[in-house]
């Protein structure tokens, strides 16, 4: 069961990797186009090892119930379909408003 | 392996403080929805920790249903940015 433990935790801890890479991201980065670079992928992938790793630790620790993680895997799906269709949303409507891009000796903005 | 949820569900909900940031301060509209998309991804993680930190499976229903909140929201904001209006 130790094993299943610090399988489950490595998950997580790259969940959690990938989820403060994206946050740190949209802080740092000066302009609207590499903020949704930075973000649209950290984000989903971060998400569904986080989820990944709950669904093996409810896989082992819940043997009872192992209908339940079908809704984690359906979320996963989800996630993976729609975080980066919403991402490509947002940017076709700024680039089609007018959002310029950012280039090497401008302000950050 | 309670510590573990909680913990990290510290550490998820530090990173959506980060992104608050991003939405308090960010300089144009697009800015905010992008953290604001952010901040609900991050969610639907933390309510999947907060339902295996009190055993409580209830929890993946919410989760389920603020994604499909969180989608729809962001591409109905986005078609309205970009076009004007909603329904043309």
């Amino acid at each position: 069961m130790v094993v299943v433990v610090v399988i489950v935790t490595l998950f997580l801890a790259g969940g959690l990797f990938f989820t403060l890479v994206g946050s740190i991201g949209l802080l740092r980065f000066p302009d609207f186009y590499t903020r949704l670079h930075a973000t649209g992928k950290c984000d989903t992938l971060g998400t569904g090892l986080i989820l990944i790793g709950l669904i093996i630790h409810h896989l082992f620790h819940y043997s009872g119930t192992p209908l339940v993680p079908v809704r984690l895997i359906f979320l996963i799906f989800f996630i993976f379909i729609a975080n980066p269709a919403a991402t490509h949303a947002l940017m076709k409507a700024a680039y089609e408003v007018g959002v310029k891009p950012w280039k090497l000796g401008d302000e950050r903005r | 392996m309670i510590s573990v949820f909680l913990i990290s569900s510290m550490l998820v909900i530090f990173a959506i403080f980060l992104a608050l940031y991003r939405v308090i301060l960010g300089p144009g509209v697009f800015n905010r929805t992008v953290a604001v998309n952010v901040i609900g991804t991050k969610t639907i993680a933390l309510l999947v920790l907060i339902g295996y930190y009190t055993e409580r499976p209830e929890f993946f229903d919410i989760a389920l249903l603020y994604a499909m909140l969180n989608f729809i929201g962001t591409v109905i904001f986005a078609r309205y940015l970009e076009r004007g209006e909603l329904w043309s």
